[in-house]
Order: structure tokens, then C-alpha cells, then sequence
């Protein structure tokens, strides 16, 4: 599997990380030297093997339904970069 | 007393429950190291007021006849973990600005046993990396030096800083996380001790996640006794962490006998990689023959994927990191990128993620969306879920088998020159984590432990492996190691 730079330009796209033009050539390149070193697994029989979720065989435990805590608005929000009327604040989203 | 930062826990313990010494005697002398260490760059937010504070009611405690077991103890905190109202960036550039309004499970429970926190210390970005050169707080610098050269050195990585500070004494001890080597890794290249615990035994929560089924929390000490004392104190179930284990907490310390006749060690054949430096090969046999003389049997055994651990890790570890860092979106903590006339919400959040992250967090990013995403899930991700089945049931059946603890070296090399692996390629740096990332992805419990100098003068490490809920037998086994390696070395003073 080898990525060339119009799947680089897609991946960084769903990753949410802006990367400039000139950048992925470099970027394609080290993708594929990892997927190159990543590609060994294919040498391994994975025939009937179960996929791994948790090194604990374990049903992940329920808390009980109830409200544990809350009315914390200024905590939420005092590490937001903006945050206006008790709200975080965000660019127009909505035409 | 003097230079009471070079004592490590129990003496310091010891010596505050007899009244030789008072905490905030202990707590100002490492301050003072601290201020003297800025060259090392591992701590990164001092918390003097905090330290000095908390040291003054752990003198009260003591006075008073109640001092749990790490109280009045200075120690650091690695920056991965939330410390309420004190910056916990994770060496990141997208973090800057965050100061948490909660604490970590594993600091307040440190907190709570009486332990004094002097800052915060340095760390790759997010945890990823293995020389500390992924930091926006720049390099984390070893104290040791290859002879009278006096190119820097790194002390590994992801928790440099907290190697860095213990190895330089600017505290008693500090904890690190590791995901995959990143406590052993670094304690093996500064000389100290490092114990990754069995994934539950520690709370993840409020500590920055970066691989969830991988991260676990443990302590960075002086020697063996230190890592159980300290262990202890941060494990327990935790209700917050859904994948923490209700299993009652021994007295790791209790089981300090250094007695481990009978006891089979493992002697895994596949460690043994091409190309291994003769130096590590060396340890490695002297280290058998050390357990040998104390009474240990020991066996060859075969973990047939362990070649495959590092590939299979490389895929898990990258795809966890992409969903856990999703969350760095500019809009809840941390910082926004300026944003140009008619910007959007993805804009905001493409500028914000390119600006904050350094290059080796977004390169496990993207290749970790690229493993997750359509088409290659299957052929990537599910692949590798499987082989880290197959690496599991390596271990399940070597332990089966009756063999008691692995023996392994801690890492391929002793530590390396910063800026010595700029030019390499990114899967050179990863190969550091070729005899630890095993055991994450298994699960188990890893303990580095220092056992020789190299040729050069600088340490080296060796690992055990031990069963999974078992820390307390694989600690007496690093203590019986310890014991017989007698590694008493530090770096000389030139900071």
C-alpha cells in the first residue's frame, strides 16, 4: 500500500489538521515509511483469532443512573479560549 | 543533615518519623536543587508555594502521630497529569493556557497519603516520543554525560523531565506514565528505578489520555523500595475509570524479602535482536547469572510475536491517539488559532489542531485516522487487535508454564545524544521501545531496574516482566536484582 499525496491531503483533511500544499510530499513519504514498517503484520496467521478490546477480559462496569454532579457552568467553561454568556463561542456554523 | 534532596522515600520517610528532619527541611532543599537545575529543563512549572504548603501540614501530621506513608515527601508530577489550578499543558502547544479545575486520581491520592508536590515536569508531547525532544518546552537534558564530553544527552522519553529530576536528585521521586516504555525507557537511561504496574492497577482518570488501552501510571524512583512505597500509595480502584480494578492493594513494601530461591525467570530467545550492542548482551547474561546466584532457576523460553509488537503497536496506539486528541478542538481548553476574515468552525479547527500539535503528534494522528478509516479498518486496525491477541497469549502461555518473571533488557542502546536522531527516520526512534511495548500491549506488569554503566559511562537497565495483578513478587525479584547489581553510580554535578 503506498500513499501518494492526494490521500495524504484527504487524511490530513479528516484528521482536522491543516497542512499546507508544499508539506505533502514529506508528508506522504512518512506515511509510508510507518505503513512500510506497519506492513509485517500481514506475516502473521490472524486466521480465527479473536480482535483484542481490553487486556482485562471485562464487561466495562455501569455506574449507577443517577445525577452525580453539576452546576458547575463557570467551571466548564473557565478554560474556554472564548466563552460568552455562558456559552463557549465558536465561528458561524449555520448560514 | 545536608543535601536532603539526594535521600531517597524511605530513608527521608524514616527520618521525618524520627524527627530528624522535618518535611519543609526536605521540601526547601529540593527547591533549591530545582532552582539550581533550570540546565535540565525538567521541571517546568515549580509549585513552590504548593510544595511549602502542603510540607508544613505534613510536619503537623507527623507531630501528630498520623502520617500516611508518603507523608511530607517532595516529589514531581509529570505534566500529562491534571493538577487542580497549576498548568497541565502536556508538553503541548495546544494545552497552553489549561489550568484544570480537577485533579488527577493518582495525585490526589498521593496528595492524600501527604506527599508534597514541587511542580511539574517535563515530557514528549503527549507522551509521544522516547528522548523528550517533542516538548514545547523544549529538551528535557539528562544529568549524565558520555566521560568529559560535554554533549547533552537525553534521558529518554516520554517522561524525561521526571528521569531527568530524579536522576539529578531535585526530588525524592516523581511519577511517570507509560504507554509504551515510556517510565522504563527513561529510567533505564538515567539510572533509576521505573515500575508500569498492571493496566487497572492505576486510575487513568485526569491523567491526558494518549492510548487508553495502553496508558498506565507508575512511580519513578531512587531504587526498588522507593518504587513500592510509592506504588502503592497511587493504586486503587477508582470508580472514575471504568477500566480500574476493584482488586484490594498489598503492601508492596511488606514483601521486600529479596528471597526468590525458586522462583523460574524467563529468558525470552527473540529478545535477542541483531545487531544488539555486545554491552546490553552482556547485562542481560550478567543479570541471569546475578538471579542465578540468588537462587532463581532459569529457563529459556520462546514469545514467538514479540517481532510483531512494535508494528501491531504502532497501529493501536496511533488510532487511540486520533479518537482520545479529537477533542482538541480550540472551542472547551486550551488555545484557538487567530482566525482570518470569513473562517469557519473547520478552519477554526484545521488552524487550531496544525498550530498546536508539533509534528510527531500530528503524525500519529493522521496515521492513526488513516488506520481507522474506511476501507483499512479491517486490513489495519482489526489486524492488530488480533496479533496483540497472539502477543497476549505469548505471555498467558510462558506464565502457565510456571516461569515466575521475564528478563529482558530495558532498551536496545544506553541513552543518545539529543538531536542525534533528527536525520532518522521516525520508525528508528520507535525501535527504542522494541523490549518494552510487549508489555502494554499485554497488560502486564514491566519493571526497569539499573544494572550496569556502558563503556561510555552511562547506565543501563534491565527489565523484568512479571504475571499480571503480581507486582508485589516481581518487585521482591527487581529487589533481589538490585540487590546483587549493587548500581550505586550518579551523574557528576555540572548543571
Amino acid at each position: 500500500m503506498s500513499i501518494d499525496q492526494s490521500t495524504a491531503a484527504k487524511v490530513a483533511k479528516l484528521a482536522r489538521i491543516k497542512v499546507e500544499d508544499d508539506a505533502l510530499p514529506a508528508l506522504a513519504s512518512e506515511f509510508n515509511t510507518i505503513l512500510g514498517f506497519i506492513e509485517q503484520l500481514n506475516e502473521v496467521d490472524v486466521e480465527g483469532v479473536e480482535p483484542m478490546v481490553s487486556v482485562e477480559p471485562m464487561r466495562l462496569k455501569r455506574r449507577e443512573d443517577v445525577v452525580t454532579d453539576g452546576s458547575q457552568q463557570d467551571k466548564v467553561l473557565a478554560n474556554a479560549p472564548d466563552a460568552r454568556e455562558g456559552f463557549f463561542a465558536v465561528p458561524k456554523v449555520v448560514e | 543533615m545536608s543535601d536532603l534532596n539526594k535521600l531517597g522515600l524511605s530513608e527521608a520517610r524514616d527520618a521525618l518519623r524520627k524527627g530528624d528532619v522535618t518535611s519543609v527541611e526536605l521540601t526547601e532543599s529540593c527547591l533549591k536543587a530545582i532552582d539550581d537545575a533550570d540546565a535540565l529543563n525538567a521541571f517546568v512549572h515549580k509549585t513552590p508555594e504548593i510544595a511549602l504548603e502542603r510540607a508544613q501540614a505534613a510536619d503537623v501530621r507527623i507531630k501528630g502521630g498520623d502520617a500516611p506513608s508518603m507523608c511530607g515527601l517532595p516529589i514531581g508530577i509529570k505534566d500529562l497529569f491534571c493538577t487542580k489550578g497549576v498548568p497541565s499543558q502536556a508538553a503541548s502547544k495546544i494545552l497552553e493556557g489549561f489550568k484544570p479545575e480537577y485533579e488527577s486520581t493518582v495525585s490526589q491520592k498521593l496528595a492524600d497519603s501527604g506527599a508534597v508536590m514541587l511542580g511539574k515536569l517535563n515530557m514528549d508531547e503527549f507522551a509521544m516520543g522516547s528522548s523528550n525532544e517533542t516538548s514545547v518546552y523544549g529538551n528535557a537534558v539528562s544529568p549524565w554525560r558520555r566521560g568529559n564530553d560535554d554533549a547533552q544527552l537525553t534521558p529518554g522519553g516520554s517522561s524525561g523531565g521526571s528521569a531527568s529530576a530524579v536522576a539529578a536528585d531535585l526530588c525524592l521521586a516523581a511519577t511517570g506514565t507509560d504507554t509504551g516504555g515510556s517510565i522504563r525507557q527513561p529510567a533505564a537511561f538515567v539510572g533509576i528505578t521505573g515500575i508500569k504496574p498492571t493496566y487497572g492497577r492505576c486510575s487513568r482518570w485526569g491523567i491526558v489520555a494518549f492510548a487508553s488501552s495502553l496508558d498506565q501510571a507508575g512511580p519513578m524512583t531512587k531504587n526498588v523500595r522507593d518504587a513500592a512505597i510509592m506504588l502503592e500509595a497511587m493504586c486503587g480502584h477508582d470508580p472514575k475509570d471504568s477500566t480500574s480494578t476493584e482488586l484490594a492493594v498489598p503492601n508492596f513494601e511488606a514483601m521486600l524479602t529479596g528471597d526468590i530461591k525458586g522462583k523460574k525467570i524467563g529468558i525470552p530467545k527473540e529478545y535477542r535482536m541483531d545487531g544488539m550492542p555486545a554491552e546490553i548482551e552482556k547485562l542481560w547474561a550478567d543479570g541471569a547469572a546475578m538471579l542465578k546466584d540468588a537462587g532463581a532457576e532459569i529457563v529459556d523460553i520462546s514469545l514467538p510475536h514479540t517481532k510483531y509488537a512494535l508494528p501491531a503497536y504502532y497501529v493501536i496506539a496511533p488510532a487511540e491517539a486520533s479518537s482520545n486528541l479529537a477533542r482538541y478542538d480550540g472551542v472547551r481548553y486550551g488555545r484557538r488559532a487567530q482566525l482570518g476574515q470569513g473562517d469557519g468552525i473547520t478552519e477554526m479547527y484545521e488552524k487550531t489542531r496544525a498550530e498546536g500539535f508539533g509534528h510527531e503528534v500530528q503524525r500519529r494522528v493522521m496515521v492513526g485516522t488513516y488506520v481507522l478509516s474506511a476501507g483499512f479498518y479491517d486490513a489495519y486496525y482489526n489486524r492488530a487487535r488480533k496479533v496483540r491477541t497472539l502477543i497476549k497469549k505469548d505471555f498467558e502461555d510462558v506464565f502457565a508454564a510456571g516461569v515466575d518473571a521475564i528478563l529482558t533488557p530495558a532498551t536496545p542502546s544506553a541513552s543518545f545524544g539529543l538531536g542525534e536522531m533528527t536525520e532518522a527516520d521516525p520508525v528508528q526512534m520507535y525501535l527504542n521501545d522494541v523490549f518494552t511495548v510487549t508489555v502494554n500491549l499485554a497488560g502486564l506488569p514491566g519493571i526497569s531496574v539499573p544494572a550496569g554503566l556502558d563503556a561510555q559511562g552511562l547506565p543501563l537497565g534491565l527489565q523484568l516482566i512479571g504475571r499480571p495483578w503480581d507486582e508485589g513478587d516481581l518487585l521482591n525479584t527487581a529487589y533481589a536484582l538490585e540487590n546483587a547489581a549493587g548500581f550505586v553510580a550518579k551523574p557528576g554535578k555540572w548543571w
